[in-house]
């Protein structure tokens, strides 16, 4: 109460605050809150310089010795052998593609020429460079290739995070769309949408996604995207909708259409400002339930196509090392994942309790 | 009651058309032309010619409906693409082994999470509920997969208490194989549920009557265990009724790693094979199940609630 009465008269001399700054207020208030905010912003900005290309653009570059253990549990006892690569594959000699036999297209040729004459740009690039001698340890170990697993993870995150992001702006969009028209229109359009959404709640989530997944083909980052934006918006749906039926009686709306606002103008200009704290925090869980949802389409290979790395890639990969003996890029990938998605749900937490108008302190 | 039930039997075939017509939808239009699927990658125009006819693809699109919910309504899908077993048979045979696997961990997840919960409900806010909150925070937030992945390598693996993978039907051999994925299923629904159930045992702890039932002088133990654990059961009762169908896929994971011949894993191998009338069937299927298990979820709570007024 002691707030309020201190707002209103800071509020006299400096004009009212807006709920962003009230939230951000609450947010610098709470400890936990605050430093969930720092973790997720931290992993955004190691996001970011990957995404641009400042930070493990050589993900695939093959650093070390085949799974190469963390440079605290030193070398490795009996090292495997590294081959030394000497020359290059010989480029296109000549001779038929089995598959051009048939008369038929290969229908990933235009990949595999691309390859080719990448790896031909590569030998004579690599001719120039003096062989890149592979390190028998590594900063958190290696792969089977001998690639970098913290740079492999770190790349995994950008593709995994961006995906939930895409996904869950996607969803939110059209969950926020339909929930407005449902209750705000009423009548014939409510009675679709509610139809419509009976008939994607019917259908465990999951099993939808599998089908769609099934029926698309082909794979592709944007292809999960669309999956899983398309799918999922069910959840914003229900509360977008109930607060807009809330919201579409109140003294505030019917003066806007008193002085004579549209019907448009009062949904998106008049009420979405006073429900835009509900969209919010639905955005920040959504991004955290897209992300497990990505790991688990990838690593059932559903998801990315083979030459994107991801969370679930990574993951698929670790049951069989650690049949080996090497648990390094499980540990890695599941510390980075379980970090990540904790710090995301604290935040949101600390999101919702900041933007609640009913809280008081 | 009846009429109640009646009614909301008659709103679900609406959103089943719905589903039916989504189903549909999805695998006859967006998918395109599934023949190409179907004739491999050598294939000649007659081939495809052929299986289109069969399948009824040079029919218009309502007619193709028409075939769909046919096949829908008679419980007969065909044979599946990929290796010519019916259908139904498939789905049939597939949902023992899912519900051999499923109902025990259903039944331990709900009375382990009502104790705990009750326990934890009951020392509100002292440092025994703030650990296990942080600690099933911190449960949640580890990928289903590492529980899996691990789980299996240590206790099968390194351990050797449990066979790797591998199901059986009945008896103790099947003692021997459900144990393993059943704990690990429970190390992962464990967490969320306690969280739901003390949430709603606190809110029954804040009526009237508890404060009724402690003033007429009732020892702790009976209010906690027939006043209050009687009324929250009404949510848990149709939580747990409700979230079973969605079990079925839910419980994938687990199929796929101890090789259990279930309905989830189905449901993977089908998508890998691009097998659609496997698909379909269980999309189907699973959604007709959720719709009933929701009816009667609603049915139970205001069997047990009398107050719950249905409209």
């Amino acid at each position: 109460m002691s707030e309020r009465i201190a707002y209103s008269t800071k509020a006299r001399h400096e004009g009212p605050k807006s709920l962003a700054s009230i939230a951000w207020a609450r947010i610098c208030r709470n400890p936990l809150g605050l430093f969930s905010l720092g973790v997720v912003g931290f992993f955004l900005i190691t996001i970011l310089a990957s995404a641009s290309g400042l930070i493990a653009q050589d993900w695939d570059t093959q650093y070390a010795v085949s799974f190469a253990p963390p440079g605290l549990m030193g070398a490795q006892q009996e090292a495997i052998p590294d081959e030394v690569i000497s020359g290059t594959i010989p480029p296109h000699s000549g001779m038929l593609d089995p598959i051009e036999m048939y008369g038929l297209k290969d229908p990933l040729q235009p990949v595999l020429d691309q390859l080719k004459d990448q790896q031909l740009q590569d030998a004579s690039l690599r001719a120039q460079l003096p062989i890149l001698a592979r390190s028998p340890t590594l900063f958190l170990g290696a792969d089977k290739w001998g690639r970098s697993v913290a740079l492999k993870v770190i790349k995994g995150a950008e593709t995994s995070v961006l995906v939930g992001m895409a996904s869950a702006l996607l969803a939110t969009l059209i969950g926020t769309l339909l929930g407005a028209f449902a209750g705000y229109l009423g009548s014939w359009v409510d009675a679709f949408i509610e139809w419509l959404y009976g008939v994607f709640t019917a259908i465990p989530y999951l099993l939808l996604v599998f089908a769609i997944a099934a029926v698309l083909q082909q794979k592709g980052v944007f292809t999960i995207i669309l999956i899983l934006g398309l799918t999922g918006w069910t959840g914003v749906y229900r509360l977008i909708r109930a607060e807009y039926l809330k919201h579409k009686v109140r003294e505030y709306v019917q003066a806007a259409q008193a002085i004579g606002a549209s019907d448009a103008r009062r949904m998106f200009v008049h009420i979405l400002p006073n429900v835009s704290h509900v969209i919010l925090v639905q955005l920040s869980q959504q991004v955290v339930n897209f992300i497990k949802a990505e790991v688990i389409l990838s690593f059932l290979g559903f998801g990315v196509p083979v030459d994107v790395v991801s969370w679930g890639s990574i993951l698929n990969e670790t049951p069989n090392e650690l049949i080996l003996g090497y648990g390094w890029q499980l540990m890695t990938c599941g510390l980075a994942m379980a970090i990540l998605v904790t710090a995301f749900a604290l935040f949101t937490d600390a999101l919702r309790d900041a933007l609640d108008p009913r809280m008081k302190s | 009651m009846a009429a109640y039930f009646f009614q909301r039997l008659l709103q679900m075939i609406p959103t089943l058309f719905g589903v039916i017509l989504l189903v549909f939808l999805l695998f006859n239009w967006v998918g395109g032309d599934p023949a190409y699927v179907l004739a491999g990658k050598f294939s000649n125009p007659e081939d495809i010619a052929n299986i289109r006819r069969q399948l009824g693809l040079d029919q218009p699109l309502y007619i193709q409906f028409g075939i769909f919910l046919r096949q829908v309504l008679t419980f007969d899908y065909g044979l599946s693409w990929s290796t010519q077993e019916p259908v139904s048979h498939i789905f049939l045979t597939r949902l023992g082994p899912s519900i051999a696997l499923l109902l025990p961990m259903l039944i331990l997840e709900t009375f382990i999470g009502i104790a705990i919960a009750l326990a934890v409900a009951y020392v509100r806010d002292s440092w025994i509920d703030r650990t296990l909150t942080l600690t099933t925070t911190a449960a949640m937030s580890i990928s289903l997969l590492i529980y899996i992945i691990v789980g299996q390598y240590f206790f099968a693996f390194v351990l050797g208490w449990f066979p790797v993978q591998g199901w059986a039907n009945h008896g103790q051999s099947w003692l021997r194989y459900a144990v393993l994925p059943i704990l690990l299923g429970l190390a992962v629904s464990l967490a969320p549920a306690i969280r739901l159930y003390r949430t709603f045992i606190l809110e029954e702890m804040g009526q009237d009557y508890v404060r009724t039932a402690r003033a007429k002088g009732l020892s702790e133990t009976r209010v906690m265990l027939v006043h209050v654990l009687r009324n929250a059961s009404i949510p848990i009762i149709t939580n747990v009724l409700s979230s079973l169908p969605g079990l079925l896929i839910g419980a994938f994971l687990l199929e796929r790693f101890f090789s259990i011949p279930g309905i989830g894993r189905e449901v993977i191998m089908a998508v890998e094979r691009s097998d659609f009338p496997v698909i379909k069937a269980i999309t189907v299927s699973v959604a007709t199940a959720t719709m009933v298990f929701n009816l009667l979820a609603d049915c139970a709570y205001q069997w047990v609630d009398p107050r719950v007024k249905l409209s």
